[in-house]
């Protein structure tokens, strides 16, 4: 089990309630932190749909995650 | 560079910053809120973005651009908060020495932007509701 702090943004937020949150789960990569979180950002979206950051840093989904990291889950975004 | 605002757009202090005594031309995109999308009478929008995420992806697609069509100076500004009707919501700006360079720079930055960065808009409609929008370009290039 790793510890991960997870921020929502958007609807995301919106959804889960809540900015963060730090929990203990078994994940490999961005998407299993998406898919483990999925009753509380309650996207019917694939993970392909959003944007996922690790760290403050741009990530894939396919990206691993570790002990510690901060994963940002970003809903379809729309700029400008 | 790229930098969000909470504070009113000015085209007009932007376009200054990029004057270049190289340059032969200048091209700008201004983005406004529009009253209207899918049938929905739209009152205000409200825009929520992650800065240092944003700053960063801003900061990779002018280098991106730069490479593509290599031009002098660009800037672009990204305001967040609640915005009215004909607001101006995003600038770009692109400096450079041939008009082909900028048109071209200017484009490619705009359109990368929308679906790059960690911006999101909600509209509200007039009717009282209200709701996020989704990059169509998103879901036309998503897989899986």
């Amino acid at each position: 089990m790793k510890t991960i702090t997870v921020r929502y943004f958007a609807m995301f937020r919106e959804h889960a309630g809540i900015e963060e949150e730090t929990l203990s789960l078994d994940a490999a990569t961005a998407a299993d932190v998406f898919e483990h979180t999925r009753s509380r950002h309650r996207s019917s979206e694939p993970a392909g749909h959003c944007k996922v950051a690790i760290n403050d840093e741009m990530a894939d989904w396919a990206s691993p995650v570790r002990d510690g990291d901060t994963v940002l889950l970003f809903p379809p975004v729309a700029g400008g | 560079m790229l930098r969000m605002t909470t504070d009113a757009i000015d085209p007009d202090v932007l376009r200054r910053e990029l004057f270049d005594p190289a340059a032969g031309g200048y091209c700008a995109f201004e983005g406004w809120v529009r009253n209207e999308n899918e049938g929905h009478e739209v009152l205000r929008l409200e825009y929520e973005g992650y800065e240092p995420v944003a700053v960063a992806e801003g900061r990779t697609i002018l280098a991106e651009a730069a490479e593509k069509f290599p031009y002098l100076s660009a800037h672009c500004v990204h305001r967040t908060g609640m915005l009215e009707i004909g607001d101006c919501a995003v600038w770009v700006g692109v400096a450079s020495a041939h008009r082909d360079e900028a048109f071209k720079a200017c484009r490619y930055i705009i359109d990368e932007l929308k679906h790059r960065l960690p911006i999101w808009k909600k509209e509200h409609y007039t009717n009282g509701d209200s709701g996020w929008v989704s990059c169509e370009r998103c879901a036309e290039h998503a897989h899986g």
